[in-house]
């Protein structure tokens, strides 16, 4: 351990530094939930007291759950972003596996036209996004949506995979030729779970925009059976008068599925199993 | 029979040719070292007889079957990797046993071989570790195990001693050499190290720039070396060469000396100023000066030498060697 760790000075300070960041990141967060069992009146009274017997109100939940049908918005969310998660993991790592591992004419070309898409925002091409959803008959399906988010998520995959593939160890995916695995053995059983730190933090960072995405859903898919949660909550966000105890309310709900999901995804980070392959 | 035959292997990476016109033989049961510096294309060669890059041109034939086509899974080879290479995710009986369960080998069949691998390498109390869970060493036989339990007609070992510590690697080497005579298997193996070369090899390929300066014996070798590159490159300490202008007036060769040649002498032709001494208990090595040239002796025994002195060395002519200025040996 360096002498910087050891210095309690040190480490009070690095501790404090954090804590103080945990918090102010929680506080929005805190507020909302208090807020989301309080009853409007309070909300605007008081809106940083804890609710007491005087203030707690479930008002909130009840609407959200008697208006709009909030559990398929749910679903639909859920569908949505673990879809096109898995379609981002799985042809951005085959896409960055072939880049990095095999020599063929035009892989730099290739390279840099699949990470082309980083720089250019997708929102651009929204008008004909939409023409081609009319055309082809996906407006108003969840794959409209699948497509999309998938097409977004692919450039800064990919980039980020092949960079991380190129660091798997030769010898190691030598090895499995010789012992007769195939390429897709190789790639699935011997690479991907070497790269699972790079994956998570590529999910993590699709995720969150993902769920928290309005304008496609508007544009895309705003038929009833096809909302998302994002777009579902607005209902309750009006010109004129909003309904707060609601909204706190749903936006409360809708932060669970993305805290389980980013937890899923931040045990994958530990990186135990991947040392003591080569080396 | 001919475990392997290589005949004018060519290789080239884009403009670089790497492999110049390869034709060596390994025969049944051999074991054959390939040692050269860094970049003189023996982990290449390595690579292209395991079948891991495809030969630029020429034939490679395993076991008397041309191979050049064959994918690396189907030449009858096993492979240790410098970095062991071990399947993270598997225990040391599935890195073992992952290969002969590609193959669909009976099951029983598959016990039995590691098994009888494991025992050999004394695997046997770790077979249900995982790699992360092992020491360098025990990785080293694991990755030995798994080339073991495929029985093929030849290993390949990529400079496998070279992550260990000193103390091990010399352990492993034996027990290499051990694990050679009871399998009596054909193996290649690549190393940089010459001392590797001279006490494992029945059969020692010195490659340069990726051409094959010698092939022989390692007694062979450094009793008889063809060349000025492959007298220096074996022996430790390395060979001296002299001009030997400064023995005799008008010679335009290279005299060398192998450094245990040397001995102190009052008469000697040879006038030395002592740079650097390394006392090593058994023998002594004295560094120092001829006329600008850095002259080693490996001197038996323990002798007061110190910095700054003048010595006078002497050598035996009749084992002394001489090699032309393009670097070939004059006999």
């Amino acid at each position: 351990m360096n002498k910087a760790r050891r210095n309690p000075f040190n480490t009070v300070a690095m501790h404090g530094a954090l804590i103080l960041y945990t918090l102010i990141a929680l506080f929005p967060v805190f507020v909302i939930l208090i807020n989301s069992f309080k009853s409007r009146r309070a909300i605007f009274r008081e809106p940083l007291a804890l609710p007491n017997a005087d203030s707690f109100s479930m008002i909130g939940y009840e609407t959200v759950m008697k208006q709009g049908d909030f559990f398929l918005y749910f679903q639909n969310s859920m569908i949505v972003t673990v879809a096109s998660l898995s379609f981002i993991l799985l042809f951005g790592a085959m896409a960055a596996y072939a880049l990095s591992e095999y020599q063929f004419k035009g892989n730099l070309i290739m390279g840099l036209y699949l990470a082309l898409g980083i720089m250019i925002p997708i929102r651009i091409g929204t008008v004909a996004i939409l023409e081609m959803m009319v055309a082809t008959g996906l407006v108003n399906t969840l794959w409209a949506l699948i497509l999309v988010y998938t097409a977004q998520g692919l450039p800064l995959a990919v980039f980020i995979l092949s960079e991380f593939m190129r660091q798997v160890s030769d010898d190691l995916k030598n090895a499995g030729r010789i012992d007769g695995l195939s390429e897709y053995t190789i790639f699935f059983r011997l690479v991907l779970p070497l790269v699972r730190p790079a994956m998570a933090t590529v999910a993590v960072f699709n995720m969150i925009p993902i769920w928290n995405d309005l304008w496609f859903p508007l544009i895309l898919a705003p038929a009833e059976e096809t909302k998302t949660l994002t777009l579902g909550s607005q209902v309750f966000i009006g010109q004129f008068v909003t309904d707060w105890n609601a909204v706190l309310s749903a936006l409360s709900m809708a932060i669970l599925p993305v805290l389980i999901l980013y937890v899923i995804f931040s045990r994958q980070l530990i990186r135990g199993i991947t040392s003591g392959a080569v080396k | 029979m001919t475990a392997l035959t290589l005949n004018n292997v060519n290789k080239s990476f884009g403009n670089v040719h790497v492999l110049k016109d390869i034709t060596l033989e390994v025969e049944e049961g051999e074991f054959v070292v390939f040692v050269g510096p860094s970049g003189c294309g023996k982990s290449t060669l390595l690579r292209v007889i395991a079948g891991l890059e495809d030969a630029s041109s020429g034939d490679i034939h395993i076991g008397g079957q041309q191979v050049n086509l064959v994918p690396p899974s189907k030449r009858g080879i096993a492979m240790v990797f410098q970095s062991y290479a071990l399947y993270p995710h598997l225990s040391v009986r599935g890195n073992m046993t992952l290969a002969l369960k590609q193959e669909k080998q009976p099951k029983s069949m598959i016990e039995e071989r590691v098994a009888t691998a494991s025992r050999m390498l004394n695997l046997e109390p770790y077979l249900d570790r995982y790699p992360s869970e092992l020491s360098g060493g025990q990785r080293q036989r694991v990755a030995i195990g798994r080339a073991i339990v495929r029985e093929p007609k030849l290993f390949l070992f990529d400079e496998p001693l070279s992550n260990l510590d000193a103390a091990l690697r010399m352990n492993t080497r034996i027990e290499i050499a051990n694990l050679h005579r009871a399998l009596d298997a054909s193996m290649i193996y690549v190393t940089h190290d010459q001392t590797e070369a001279m006490t494992l090899a029945d059969k020692i390929v010195v490659l340069r720039d990726g051409r094959v300066e010698q092939i022989g014996s390692p007694m062979e070798l450094y009793n008889n070396p063809a060349n000025q590159f492959v007298a220096g490159f074996l022996g430790s300490p390395s060979m001296n060469f002299l001009p030997e202008g400064l023995l005799q007036d008008g010679g335009q060769s290279t005299i060398g000396i192998r450094p245990e040649d040397l001995f102190l002498s009052d008469d000697g032709p040879l006038t030395a100023h002592v740079s650097h001494v390394e006392k090593l208990g058994g023998d002594t090595n004295v560094i120092a000066k001829v006329h600008d040239h850095d002259v080693t002796a490996r001197l038996f025994g323990q002798h007061a030498i110190a910095e700054g002195q003048d010595l006078r060395l002497g050598f035996d002519p009749d084992r002394a060697y001489r090699f032309d200025p393009d670097g070939q040996r004059l006999r």
